[in-house]
Parts: C-alpha cells; structure tokens; sequence
C-alpha cells in the first residue's frame, strides 16, 4: 500500500518524520509555517534553532538545520549567546508559554529590553503541555486544568499574560512583534517571515506569539479544539500585528 | 588582527581580578557573558575596559542563569567564552553548567568563592568548593583549579580554555574574594611565547554548508526517551572523565617524604599550610603539606600515598568539612587518623595551623 507523503516544507528533516507531537497538535502547524518561512527566504544553511522544554524539545530533530535542546525556559539566553558570538547567523528560540512567560519570563523581557536581535517564536496553547496540562500564564479565565480543576480563578492567580502586548510594551520601535494562530496557517507564516527579516536586516528583536492547540490535554475532539482556538483564545488574545517597523500594521 | 594584549613577558601588580581578565584576554578568550556580584564585579570592569581594544565581546545578562546559558551559547558558536561569579550567583548557574555537563560543552567558568550559605560574606571563604565540584543533578564531571597566588590565576585561567576545550569537561577557575582583591606581584606572558598553544576552538552549531544538503545538521540534545538511551550517554561521560582524569590531576607536596604530620590544605589557604611547614621544619619537626591543585578530579593515587605514609593527618580549610568530604572518598580504607581545622569563611594565619601541629606532634 503506499501512503500518500504530504507536502512538507524542504527544510523539514524528512527522516525524522511523521513527527512526535500528539494528534491535531498545534506545534505541527507552527514549525510549518517556521519552515515555509524558511524556505521562502533562502536562509536553512544559517539558521541555528534553539528548542525549549516543553512539548517544544520534540523539535530537536525536526529541521535539516543546526538545533539545540535547551533547558526549560532558557533556550532565549542561549540563542542570544550563539548570537552574541556570531552575528551572521540567523538565531530562533522556540517555546511554549509556560517556558517564555512563567520560568523564563525574566529572559524574554530582558532579551527585549536589549532589543537582542533574535527571532522568539512562543507557542500558547494556554497550558503546560508536556507535563500534562497545569495551568499556565495564559491559560483563560474560569478554564478547567490539572492546577485550576474548577476553572481558572482570576481573583487568586491574576489574569492571562498577554505576552506580545507587554513585548511591544518594552521594545523600541525597530522591533516586531506579532500574534499569529494555527487557524490561519498562510498569516503565522507571513508574521514570522516578517519576524525574521527584521533579524536578518539587524533591526532588532522579532516576537511572534502562535495562537494553538493542546487536544490532548483540553480533551478535546478536532471541532473543540478549534472552536476554543479560534473563538474562545481570540477573544482575550488579539491577531495581529503589534509593531511593524517602518511599515503599516495588519489586524 | 588586533596587537597582543601582552607581548613577550611583563612583571605587574595588580589585584586578582585584574589578573583574571588579562589572562583571559592573553588565553584569546573571545567573550564574556556576565552578571555583577562581590568579589567578582573587577573581572568585568576590567574586560569590559580591555575588551573592545582587542575586539573582544561582553554582554550583561539579566541574571546568571541567563550568564550561564549565554555563556554556553557562544561557546556552541565556537568561541572561547567565558563568565565568573560568586556565592548566590554560582547556585543559580548550576543549572547551565548541568547541561553544559550533559552535553559536554566547554564553558569556562571563573568562581571567586565567598561566604555562604545565602547571602553571607563577600571575601574569605573556601564553602564553594562541594557546589563548584559537584552542583547540578549530575555526577559531577567537571575539573577545577583551586588557585593560590595571583601567579596561578594567572596560568590557570589560560589552562583552564585548554583544558576545557580539550577534553570538553566544564572548567573551573576556582579563587576566593581574598584572591580577587589583594594586590599582589606576578609575571604576565603571552601564552604563546612560553610554547602555549591554545586549542582551537569549533562551532558546534552553525558550520560551512547546509545542513541536509551538504551535510548533517547539528542536532544537540539533554533530554532522552529510554533509561537505556541516556545510560549510555552519561557511561561515555564518566568514562571519559575516568580515563582522562589521571592526566588532568594536579598536586604539590611540600616535605612530605618524611612527614610525620601531614597537613592538607587547598587554595589560599595553602599559603598557610606552606609558612607553617616551614616554620616547623626550622625547630626540626617532622612536618609536611599535600595540596591538592584539582580539586576535581583529585590527585587521588598520590593523596593515598601521602596519608598512609603520615602518623597523622591535618585538615585544613575555610568551610565546615567540603574538602574533607572529597578527601574522605580519596582515602577511604586508610586508617591514619585525621584532624581537622574548619574555619567556615574565615581566614587561616600559619600560626594557627602551627599550633594545631603541634597538638598533633
Ligand atoms: C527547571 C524545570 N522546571 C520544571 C520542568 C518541568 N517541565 C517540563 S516541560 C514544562 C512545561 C511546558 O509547558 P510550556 O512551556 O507551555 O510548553 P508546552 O509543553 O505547553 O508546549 C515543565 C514545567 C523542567 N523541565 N525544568
Ligand atoms: S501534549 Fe498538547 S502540546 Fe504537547 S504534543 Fe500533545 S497536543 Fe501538542
Ligand atoms: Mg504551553
């Protein structure tokens, strides 16, 4: 029997493929659009990608590019030290929500602060994947998970982060910052195409948030899974474009 | 090409952490990664004075968590990299250097031991040394020097880029605030024109090519699937570190042949162990001094030698029994009895410890 191959981007490693995440998982669909973004732009033999822990390590083999597994919340210090040391290379720090903005929040807003001229792609799927759905920062108001089993209590554990409002917040106006979502694959990949061309024209920062889906964890079937991305997640988390330098905003 | 930072030999005086940045600077090291703390701060205001005159790099990170993983970037860049801390500072870079362990990447990393533990004192103290040897959730496969003169802060700083890149073990240049602050005379070299070569450095991540194209991709991993997997992975480490660590193991001995009393004592406190020998071979006591240069790995073969020759042993250190603790794993079996002099973050005078000798006599 042959198995009709889906069309992958080039600079996915095809041996290492189907890839691990779970069904209807979101990472999937993300690290699609980081590879279309990739191929478009010419730039897989200068890419070093860095993957965070968190359902994002199982990206440690994914692309036909230089990668490294980091520590939990810390693969942005480590990008910005491979850039730090080499600037002609062209660095991604990969993460999900709990690693950016709980345990390595301290490091996003620095990295921003500094304006460190690296690419941030952070997956929110409003929980802690990998370790079985604990409530995150972004996880929404009165939602059920493993830390919040009667809904999200807003009063004690304060309201979701909106992560790319609070970078747009604190960069200066060479960098850019976005909030994209699985459902709308074609828009994620033009942000972070965007996103990386701001890098790679030495601009400053680049943030691109990805609006996505944890079924496993929601316990969610395809519909609910995308019903709760796209109506219940854009609710309290905006698409679009939060700073553009030198060029018109979208969304 | 920028000049030589120092050309042929030059004789100074300066403080330890003035040492430490010129014998970075003389070692090629290309970057440092850092976050300010007592009594390690001069290191960078010295690199950051000297850096940009050489075309070398600095970056102040948030935090050294942060100093930790940068550090372990730009030396998966290729670069000599390196960073330094202290006390509260040294715990929060553990976990770097847990990973730097893991994935062998070698990262230098000058500690500038103070009190502890929290916030304590910010000078004398030796309570660095169980969290610089075995921090993490490790085995501990890293090497340190324990410096004693500004002479080897000097040699072991330079050292310490070539052991870590030849073995690719992390490595640590392992003072203490007295150290860092106290001026004091050495002779500054290019390493070079002693015969020193440094070992080149290689990208890790970022290589000639496109991955998958013209060659493999980089992939660098910590996390494993199956206990067996990463059974295997941390036996290489081990083995690796058992095989090399005979020929990384440093010591000195002073009139130990005949020595009756044995005193061990590492780092600056060597200095006192060394006078009060002195001191006590001149009214004609049978006295010597071992001293431990490693403290990872510990110059275990020869350590067993020593102590089983002494009637008794001494040991003295400015924490409540760290080194001790290595000792003890050292000589376990041996049954010549033991002393110690602990003064947790205190100084140690040699009369001190002639006056313990002489309890011992
Ligand atoms: C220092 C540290 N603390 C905790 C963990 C356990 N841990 C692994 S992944 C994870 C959460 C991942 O959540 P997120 O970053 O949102 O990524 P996701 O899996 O949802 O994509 C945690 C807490 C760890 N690996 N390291
Ligand atoms: S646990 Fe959730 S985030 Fe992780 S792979 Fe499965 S669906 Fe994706
Ligand atoms: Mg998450």
């Amino acid at each position: 029997m042959s198995v009709a191959v889906p069309q992958m981007p080039q600079c996915w490693r095809r041996e290492t493929k189907a890839h691990k995440f779970c069904p209807g998982c979101g990472h999937g669909l993300v690290l699609k659009a980081l590879g279309e973004a990739i191929d478009e732009l010419g730039i897989q033999d200068k890419i070093i990608f860095g993957c965070d822990i968190g359902c994002s390590l199982l990206a440690w083999d994914f692309f036909n590019v230089d990668t490294v597994q980091t520590h939990h919340g810390r693969t942005t210090p480590v990008i910005t030290g491979v850039k730090r040391a080499n600037e002609d290379v062209i660095g991604i720090a990969y993460m999900g929500d709990g690693g950016g903005y709980a345990i390595g929040s301290q490091h996003l807003v620095n990295a921003a602060s500094r304006n460190e001229k690296i690419t941030v792609i952070l997956v929110n799927n409003t929980n802690y994947g990998m370790t079985g759905g604990q409530m995150a920062p972004t996880t929404l108001p009165k939602q059920k998970t493993e830390t919040s089993p009667y809904g999200r209590d807003v009063e004690s554990t304060g309201n979701p982060t909106q992560g790319p409002e609070m970078v747009a917040a604190i960069t200066p106006e060479s960098a850019y910052v976005a909030r994209g979502t699985v459902s709308n694959v074609r828009q994620l990949k033009k942000y972070i195409k965007r996103a990386l061309e701001n890098q790679i024209s030495g601009n400053g920062f680049s943030f691109v948030e990805a609006l996505s889906g944890c079924p496993t964890n929601w316990r969610t079937n395809a519909a609910e899974t995308w019903k709760f991305i796209e109506e219940d997640m854009t609710e309290y988390f905006k698409v679009g474009e939060l700073k553009v330098p030198s060029k018109k905003k979208e969304g | 090409m920028t000049e030589k930072p120092i050309q042929g030999e030059k004789r100074v005086f300066m403080t330890g952490n003035e040492v430490v940045a010129w014998a970075a600077l003389a070692a090629d090291a290309e970057i440092m990664y850092g976050y300010p703390i007592t009594p390690q701060n001069e290191i960078m205001h010295y690199w950051t004075r000297l850096a940009p005159k050489h075309g070398r790099r600095f970056l102040q990170t948030e935090d050294e968590i942060s100093a930790g993983f940068t550090t372990v970037g730009g030396v998966l860049a290729g670069r000599r990299a390196f960073t330094a801390t202290a006390g509260p500072g040294n715990t929060l870079m553990q976990e770097a250097l847990s990973m730097a362990e893991m994935m062998r990447i070698p990262i230098v990393q000058v500690v500038t031991q103070r009190g502890g533990p929290s916030t304590a004192t910010v000078i004398y103290s030796q309570q660095e040394v169980t969290m610089t040897c075995f921090g993490g959730n490790g085995e501990g496969a890293r090497i340190v020097y324990s410096t004693s003169t500004h002479q080897e802060l000097y040699d072991y700083t330079i050292k310490a880029f070539n052991t870590a890149w030849k073995y690719r073990f992390p490595t640590h240049v392992l003072g203490d605030g007295y150290q860092s602050k106290m001026r004091e005379s050495l002779t500054m070299y290019d390493p070079q024109a002693r015969g020193i070569d440094m070992v080149p450095t290689e990208p890790s991540l970022g290589n000639e090519g496109t991955p998958g194209v013209d060659r493999e991709p980089n992939h660098l991993r910590n996390t494993y699937n199956t206990e067996d997997e990463l059974y295997d992975v941390v036996t290489n480490i081990m083995s690796d570190w058992e095989k090399y660590a005979p020929e990384i193991a440093e010591y000195q001995e002073y009139d130990v042949e005949d020595a009756d009393v044995l005193v061990i004592a590492h780092g600056v406190v060597t200095r006192a162990a060394q006078a009060a020998v002195k001191e006590l071979r001149a009214q004609g006591k049978k006295v010597g001094h071992f001293r431990p240069v490693t403290l990872r790995p510990i110059a275990e073969e020869q350590l067993r030698k020593r102590v089983e020759q002494a009637k008794s042993v001494l040991v003295v250190e400015s924490a409540y029994g760290q080194l001790r603790k290595i000792l003890d794993n050292a000589i376990y079996g041996l049954t010549t009895p033991i002393t110690n002099f602990f003064k947790p973050g205190e100084g140690v005078t040699a009369d001190e410890v002639v006056e313990e000798v002489n309890k011992l006599l």
